[in-house]
């Protein structure tokens, strides 16, 4: 390209003056910037605040977009189907009879369930939803996993409060503004929840790994008791998360561990359920990431 | 409204031009809001569980800086990079300070080399979008994060191989913005 005009400033001063302020406000702008990242790198909450305001204002536009984006990837879903029928048929008349033997056993240990919570005198009920939200974004162009939902602290929304999809955990709430807030994802590697394997109990961490998959510490090491398939729930130590909330099913095993897919992906979630704290006696905000190892 | 004045604008660019200016309003707004515009547009289609997502406001930003040098001035990268750390999820100053020295570099390397061709362009426009995601990674792993390297060769891989797609998107945009729309009296 050839060499601009604009950029020789000649014996104009003004223009001379522009320029050379013009470099000035840039390597102040570095500067500020380096001011920031301490700042915020210090303290994580310095610009929460306005991230919250930042996060209101785009809401509209977010939703209008996340509207589409459901609709988008049905139709690409659709078309996907066509490919994999047969194949997926099959797979799924050999999963249906599996599951309906499970249904009845499943149904038996209810009902075993029922009768001796009814001895022990418990009453356990599912916790009434806060709010109702829906995922509007998430930062998928930087390494941090957060994800922004529809509902802030008008729906009566609180820092560290689960969010959940029909399918799993998605998250816990890291900051509140009026009118959305921000999640941070199960898959952010600086999440760490608390499980055990869904049949028997062995508990363990999971913690993010930033490309969408968890790695499960054991809290026993020893012989890895894991196998490939085996569900993960929450075990609701910490008092973070409430016990029994699937969240991933193990997909590879490693020395002493596991990575795991998560069950609910937020790219296929549309709609999530903002729940209250499990066990508000603690508070969460003070420890953002260390469960301590406290029983249910 | 406007799509019909482009398309006429690009068929036939010597109608209605004359005695006619483009709006300033336009012709100075549109790389701003082109900007802004793509530091937006990635959190909203898809919620991505790992980074995939190229940082399209600073691709933007570079497009237009190689594209109409001077057009976005120096000091650009201090509110644009405000605007983006807002919403990136990255710590509060990253994109500040990140795209500031860009902008920089980019001044520095008109004065040094003002032939460019389009390799040269693209070569440096990958060298600085690889450092940004690199030094973005660093930022973030800094507040709180542990990501290891391998989770962002997907992105920096598609960034640089999308580049010269946003310049040409930005060239679009640069056409746009010259239509004259106000007719001089």
């Amino acid at each position: 390209m050839a060499p601009p005009v604009t950029q020789r400033t000649g014996f104009s001063r003004r223009a001379q003056y522009t320029t050379f302020f013009g470099y000035v406000a840039g390597i102040a702008g570095a500067i500020v910037g380096v001011i920031f990242l301490f700042v915020s790198i210090y303290d994580h909450n310095a610009f929460a605040g306005l991230r919250g305001v930042a996060g209101d204002a785009a809401r509209p536009a977010a939703a209008t977009a996340a509207s589409g984006r459901s609709g988008s990837q049905g139709f690409i879903a659709t078309i996907e189907g066509y490919f994999f029928a047969a194949t997926k048929n099959a797979e799924l008349q050999r999963e249906a009879e599996v599951t309906r033997v499970k249904l009845v056993e499943a149904r038996a240990l209810a009902e075993e369930n029922r009768r001796l919570k009814a001895v022990l005198g418990l009453m356990q009920e599912d916790p009434k939803p806060v709010a109702t939200a829906r995922m509007v974004g998430s930062t998928s162009a930087s390494t941090r996993r957060f994800a922004a939902i529809s509902v802030g602290s008008t729906q009566g929304v609180a820092i560290g409060m689960p969010v959940r999809s029909p399918l799993g955990l998605v998250g816990r709430v890291l900051e509140v503004g009026r009118n959305t807030s921000r999640v941070l994802l199960v898959t952010d590697t600086e999440s760490v929840v608390p499980v055990r394997r869904a049949s028997d109990g062995v508990a363990g961490f999971a913690t993010g790994q930033g490309d969408g998959t968890l790695l499960i510490r054991l809290i026993n090491l020893g012989i890895n008791p894991l196998r490939k398939g085996d569900a993960l729930v929450t075990s609701g130590s910490g008092g973070l998360y409430r016990p029994g909330t699937a969240i991933a099913v193990v997909s590879e095993l490693t020395r002493d561990g596991a990575i795991a897919r998560v069950l609910s992906d937020p790219g296929a979630t549309e709609f999530v359920v903002v729940e209250p704290l499990w066990n508000p006696a603690r508070n969460p905000a003070s420890e953002p990431s260390a469960p301590a190892g406290t029983q249910p | 409204m406007i799509a019909p004045l482009l398309q006429r604008r690009l068929t036939d660019p010597f109608r209605k031009t004359i005695n006619r200016e483009p709006l300033p309003i336009v012709a100075i707004g549109v790389p701003w809001l082109t900007v802004m515009l793509g530091t937006l547009s990635p959190t909203w289609p898809i919620v991505a569980s790992a980074p995939v997502m190229p940082p399209l406001g600073f691709l933007f930003m570079l497009a237009w800086r190689q594209q109409r040098p001077g057009l976005l001035p120096v000091w650009a990268g201090l509110p644009l990079g405000l605007f983006d750390d807002l919403y990136s999820g990255q710590p509060f100053g990253s994109a500040v300070l990140l795209w500031s020295l860009a902008m920089i570099v980019l001044d520095a390397v008109e004065v040094q080399f003002p032939w460019r061709n389009f390799l040269i362009n693209w070569l440096e426009a990958a060298g600085l979008i690889v450092a940004c995601l690199l030094l973005s990674l660093l930022f973030a792993n800094a507040s709180g994060g542990s990501t290891p390297l391998r989770v962002i060769l997907p992105q920096i891989a598609i960034s640089v191989l999308l580049y010269p797609l946003c310049g040409r998107l930005m060239a679009l945009f640069d056409r746009f913005r010259l239509i004259p729309f106000r007719a001089i009296d």
